[in-house]
C-alpha cells in the first residue's frame, strides 16, 4: 500500500475507533448511534438471514439499471450536441444549473408518469444522475486532439466509426468522471427514492427500521451502503486512474 | 567548392524521372469568406508536379500554407480553385495509397504500439496473418522490438513518432506525406531520424513529400526542395540537390550542403521578413 494509501486507513481507522469508544463508554447513547462493531455484527446477521436479500438485490438492480441507462444516454446525448453549437448554447446554462433543482419535488409526476414502484425509481435516479454524464462527455469531446480527429479522415472513417472507434476510447478518462458521478447519484436516486416511493429495497427497509426504533437493522443496512458505494467507487477510480496513466501525451 | 545544382520550377520535368505521381494545378485555398466577407488566402495558385519515388522537400516561412498544401493533395480539405491529381486521378477525397504522418502526435493513447500500427490494417480488412506480418516488419524497421506491448505514455516523443511513421507504413502508401514530423524533436534525434527516413523511402520506393521548417533538414534530405513565399504561400524557388539515392546524414560536410542551404535561407529570409511587417536590410548591412 502507497503511503497515502496507508495515510488514508490510518485516518479511517482512527474515526471508526474514536466512535468505537464513544458508543462503548456512554459519550454517546445507543438511540442515537450503535458501535461500528455492532453495525458489523448487524449486517453480518443481515447477510446471513437473508430476509433482505430480495430488498438489497432490488435496490443494486435499480442503481445498476440508473446507473447504466444514464452512462448510455448521457454518453449519446452528449455525442449528438457536441457538433451542433448553437443547441448547445442553449442547453449548457440549463445543464449548469440543472443540479440546482431538486428532482425529488417532481415525484408526484414520476408516480403519475410511471406508478409506485421500480420504474418510477430508476426514473428518478436515471434523471438525476444523466446531466453529469452529458456535461462530462462534451467536456471530454471538447478535448479530443483535432488530429485524432484528422487521423480518423486519413483511415476513411465515417461519423460512427469515428465515434465509437477514435472519439469514445479517447474521451474515455474523461468519461470516468461523468461515470463515477452517474453512478453515485444513482445510488443517491435509488436509495432516497426508496424512502417515498417504494414498499421494498434498502432505502425502504432503513425507513422502516427507523419508524421500528431498530437502530440495529438500521445501521447493519446504512454501512452496507457505504461499503457498496466506497468499494464500487474504488473499483472505478482505480480503472480511472489506469486509463489517466495511460492518455498521458 | 561545388556549385549548387541548377534551380528548376515545381512543375519542369527532370531527365530520366519524369514519370508523374502527383499534379497540383492552380492550386488555391481559401479559408472563410462567406457572405461576402474577404476570406483567409492561405495558397496558391500553385503548381506542382511530383515525381514518382522522389523526395520532395516543401520549405517555407510559418503560415505560408505549407500544411494546406498537405492537406489539399491528402484529400482532407478541397482546395478553393484548381486541380489535384494523384496517379492520374482526382483527389475528391482521401485517395487509396496516400499516407500522412503529422507533426503532432496522432498515437491512440489507448492502443499498444503493436496494436496502434495494426489499427488501418483491421480497419481496411486485411487478415490476421498478414496484419502480424506487416506489424512485425514495421515494428523491427522502426526499432519498435522492445515496445511493442507499450502505450504510447510510456515512450518518448521520438519513440512516438516512429510509431505514426509506422502506421504510415504499413498501410504501403504509394505517395507518403510528413508534415514536419520531427518538429517536436531535438537535433540529434532529427538527424537520426532523417537517415531512418531516407532508409525508409529507398525500401518502400514511395514518393516522398516532406513538410519542414528545417532548411538543413530539406536540403540533407531531398531530390528537390520546393521554397514557398509568404502567404498567400507560391513556389519561389525549386532546388534540386543531385544527391544521390544512396544518402545518408553525412552529406551534410559535403561543400554543396552549405551552398544550398545558404541559398534556401537567402530566400526564406526575406519573405520571413515580410511575415514580420520588417524592411529587409540591405545587402551592406
Amino acid at each position: 500500500m502507497s503511503s497515502v494509501g496507508t495515510l488514508r486507513f490510518a485516518v479511517i481507522a482512527i474515526m471508526v475507533g474514536l466512535l468505537e469508544l464513544a458508543c462503548r463508554t456512554g459519550l454517546i447513547g445507543p438511540t442515537v448511534i450503535i458501535p461500528p462493531s455492532a453495525m458489523v455484527e448487524s449486517l453480518w446477521q443481515i447477510l446471513a438471514e437473508g430476509d433482505l436479500t430480495t430488498d438489497i438485490l432490488s435496490t443494486f438492480g435499480n442503481v445498476l439499471a440508473a446507473a447504466v441507462l444514464s452512462v448510455v444516454v448521457g454518453f449519446v446525448a452528449g455525442l449528438a450536441i457536441h457538433p451542433l453549437p448553437r443547441l448547445r448554447g442553449a442547453l449548457e446554462p440549463l445543464l449548469a444549473s440543472y443540479y440546482a433543482i431538486p428532482t425529488f419535488m417532481f415525484y408526484p409526476l414520476f408516480i403519475v408518469f410511471f406508478g409506485v414502484g421500480n420504474r418510477a425509481i430508476i426514473a428518478i435516479a436515471f434523471l438525476l444522475a444523466v446531466v453529469s454524464m452529458v456535461t462530462s462527455t462534451l467536456t471530454g469531446l471538447d478535448r479530443i486532439p483535432p488530429i485524432l480527429r484528422k487521423t480518423a479522415k486519413m483511415y476513411r472513417m465515417n461519423r460512427v466509426s469515428t465515434a465509437l472507434l477514435i472519439e469514445l476510447p479517447a474521451t474515455i478518462p474523461h468519461l470516468f468522471t461523468g461515470i463515477k458521478l452517474s453512478v453515485a447519484y444513482a445510488f443517491i436516486g435509488v436509495i432516497a427514492s426508496e424512502f417515498i416511493l417504494s414498499g421494498a429495497g434498502i432505502g425502504y427497509s432503513i425507513s422502516y427500521a427507523y419508524n421500528n426504533f431498530n437502530n440495529r437493522a438500521m445501521y447493519g443496512l446504512m454501512l452496507l451502503v457505504v461499503v457498496a458505494v466506497t468499494t464500487v467507487n474504488m473499483v472505478l477510480h482505480s480503472i480511472d486512474r489506469r486509463f489517466q496513466e495511460r492518455s498521458r501525451r | 567548392m561545388m556549385e549548387p545544382a541548377p534551380v528548376t520550377s515545381a512543375t519542369e520535368p527532370a531527365a530520366g524521372a519524369t514519370e508523374i505521381h502527383a499534379r497540383l494545378r492552380g492550386i488555391t485555398r481559401v479559408y472563410g469568406g462567406r457572405g461576402g466577407a474577404a476570406g483567409l488566402h492561405a495558397l496558391g495558385p500553385v503548381d506542382l508536379d511530383l515525381r514518382r519515388g522522389e523526395f520532395f522537400s516543401v520549405v517555407g516561412p510559418s503560415g505560408c500554407g505549407k500544411s494546406t498544401l498537405l492537406d489539399v493533395l491528402s484529400g482532407l480539405v478541397p482546395p478553393t480553385a484548381g486541380t489535384a491529381e494523384f496517379e492520374g486521378r482526382p483527389i475528391t477525397g482521401v485517395p487509396d495509397g496516400i499516407g500522412v504522418v503529422f507533426q503532432e502526435d496522432a498515437s491512440f493513447a489507448w492502443l499498444t504500439v503493436q496494436d496502434n500500427i495494426a489499427f488501418g490494417l483491421r480497419r481496411a480488412g486485411v487478415d490476421a496473418a498478414e496484419i502480424a506480418r506487416r506489424v512485425a516488419h514495421a515494428i523491427g524497421f522502426m526499432g519498435l522490438r522492445d515496445f511493442a506491448k507499450a502505450y504510447p505514455a510510456q515512450l518518448s516523443g521520438g519513440m512516438r513518432q516512429r510509431v505514426s511513421i509506422a502506421r504510415t507504413l504499413v498501410m504501403r502508401p504509394r505517395l507518403i506525406l510528413l508534415d514536419e514530423p520531427f518538429g517536436a524533436l531535438d537535433q540529434q534525434t532529427r538527424l537520426l531520424m532523417g537517415d531512418e527516413l531516407l532508409r525508409l523511402w529507398r525500401e518502400t520506393k514511395a514518393t516522398v513529400l516532406l513538410i519542414t521548417h528545417a532548411l538543413d533538414e530539406a536540403i540533407m534530405l531531398s531530390d528537390r526542395t520546393g521554397v514557398m513565399s509568404a502567404r498567400p504561400g507560391l513556389f519561389i524557388d525549386i532546388v534540386e540537390t543531385g544527391w544521390p539515392a544512396e544518402r545518408d546524414s553525412r552529406v551534410v560536410s559535403d561543400p554543396r550542403f552549405g551552398a544550398m542551404t545558404a541559398r534556401l535561407w537567402t530566400q526564406l529570409r526575406e519573405e520571413s521578413l515580410k511575415i514580420m511587417g520588417n524592411q529587409v536590410p540591405s545587402s551592406s548591412h
